[in-house]
């Protein structure tokens, strides 16, 4: 695959590495808990892999540097805000440079799981400054098409306690203090997540994708939008 | 960039800046057992120290995992754990608090590496500046002689190895501290270091940096106002012997 899409980085970028030396595609799937979004993934990666694509993953905390000392550190709920925030940054950078950049670099297509967006709309509602990030995440490339899979927080606490029967301790922004009772701080919190995130959708522009629905029509669509992605050249 | 001082903080912030071997953290030391001893609430703290990262950072260091990026980023992060879980605070409650290095060893060492300077500072902004930050100037030969006679195995990041700058480590770090050391210069009147000499004995050192310190800040406002809190068996005499200071006064 020799697309010649020209990359662009949000700010200014990564030492070392020139966006013309960037092939590939970047395609990232946003969405809370329950959105689906490993379903879609996952769904997508087989797709692509079959249709003969080079594809690799990266997501949230899956970094070889800080993973790990991520996790003991929620664990605790020791962190400040600025310090889980830079932390996640850390996390994704590792993963930028050593995952994404090269496989862009090769040409792979490269699905993530969730990017910049859902760290930067969680450290909003909690009251980061988005001017700090802006230029904190100005070390990410652009991708190719970001979707945001959207699904009502009502609709979000069906799917998360049907799965797990219990809602997460950080997906329901307990640490935020809206409410003592996880239930109502859970839809609290997904409520101020939307809302972050269609303050950032002005910027950043995402494709909204209803994902109310089955898994196959969403599926479906975004194959379609994919592929259009891809042949677009 | 506004002091702590500016922000109407009521404890202050005193920083020491310099190469590896120009004598800031002995410097600093002493400048610690002298408020200690004149009873000054006083903390200490050191850059890559924080418990929570710590652990993170020496594998990255040790794999040789880092990029600038992630060298930048995790310093960041285990600067911003030390500064709302300690530094912050402790400011609060009036402390004078010393830190061996701030966020201007970030500022020259992450834009040495390759780092945009903007990218860096803007990272740093939820920092306030120090009330008083001192730079150790020493001739670059003098600080290279100070580290590489005391600790000739040179790790992979200290040395620059990353930048590529020689394959040979002592050549490397040269280089990679004569860069620093022009990042350092480069920014001290903008954010007001005071120069010291570093070339001048540690004993003629420490006189000039008590001498700033009691000048720049009035020093008898940070005494304990209580002496150090007893362990609970022995609180009570101390009850008893404040009450008859009270009759007395």
């Amino acid at each position: 695959m020799s697309a010649k899409t020209t990359h662009k980085f949000y700010g200014h970028g990564i030492p070392r590495v020139k966006v013309e030396d960037l092939g590939g595609k970047l395609i990232v799937v946003e969405g809370a808990d329950g959105s689906g979004r490993s379903t879609q993934i996952a769904e997508l990666v087989s797709w692509l892999e079959i249709n003969g694509r080079p594809t690799v993953q990266v997501g949230l905390k899956r970094s070889t540097l800080v993973s790990e000392e991520l996790e003991k550190a929620q664990e605790g709920n020791v962190l400040s805000r600025t310090t889980l925030s830079l932390f996640y940054a850390t996390d994704f950078a590792d993963q930028l440079s050593n995952i994404i950049i090269p496989a862009l670099k090769a040409g792979f297509i490269v699905l993530a799981d969730r990017y910049i967006y859902t760290l930067m709309a969680r450290d909003m509602v909690r009251g980061m400054d988005e001017k700090w990030l802006k230029n904190l995440y100005g070390i990410a490339p652009v991708p190719d098409a970001v979707f945001y899979l959207s699904v009502e927080p009502e609709e979000l606490v069906q799917r998360n306690l049907s799965k797990k029967a219990t809602l997460d301790y950080w997906e329901s922004g307990m640490d935020l203090g809206f409410s003592r009772n996880v239930f109502d701080s859970f839809l609290k919190y997904q409520e101020a997540m939307g809302e972050a995130f269609r303050q950032l959708q002005k910027t950043y522009k995402f494709e909204i994708i209803d994902a109310n629905r089955p898994v196959n029509s969403v599926n479906k669509e975004l194959r379609k939008k994919i592929s259009a992605v891809i042949e677009g050249g | 960039m506004k002091t702590f001082a500016e922000m109407n903080f009521p404890g202050r912030l005193i920083a020491v800046e310099g190469l590896d071997g120009s004598g800031k953290s002995t410097q600093i030391y002493l400048l610690k057992r002298w408020l200690e001893a004149e009873g000054i609430k006083v903390y200490f703290s050191e850059w890559n120290s924080s418990e929570l990262v710590k652990s993170a950072t020496s594998k990255g260091k040790k794999r040789e995992l880092l990029t600038p990026t992630t060298f930048s980023l995790i310093h960041a992060t285990d600067f911003a754990d030390r500064y709302e879980r300690h530094l912050v605070p402790l400011l609060r409650a009036g402390y004078i608090v010393l830190c061996d290095r701030y966020v201007f060893t970030a500022f020259a060492r992450d834009v040495t590496r390759g780092c945009p300077p903007e990218w860096v500072r803007g990272n740093y902004s939820f920092a306030c500046a120090p009330d008083l930050t001192m730079f150790f100037k020493a001739d670059l030969e003098v600080s290279l002689n100070r580290i590489l006679e005391g600790r000739p195995k040179l790790k992979f990041f200290e040395a620059g190895m990353d930048l590529r700058l020689s394959t040979d480590p002592y050549e490397s770090f040269k280089i990679f501290q004569g860069r620093i050391l022009d990042q350092y210069l480069a920014m001290s009147k903008e954010f007001n270091f005071v120069i010291m000499d570093a070339n001048e004995t540690v004993e003629k050192q420490q006189v000039l940096v008590r001498k700033l310190v009691s000048e720049k800040i009035d020093l008898k406002k940070f005494k304990r106002r209580s002496p150090l809190p007893l362990p609970p068996s022995l609180a009570g005499e101390r009850e008893g012997k404040e009450e008859l200071e009270d009759k007395a006064a």
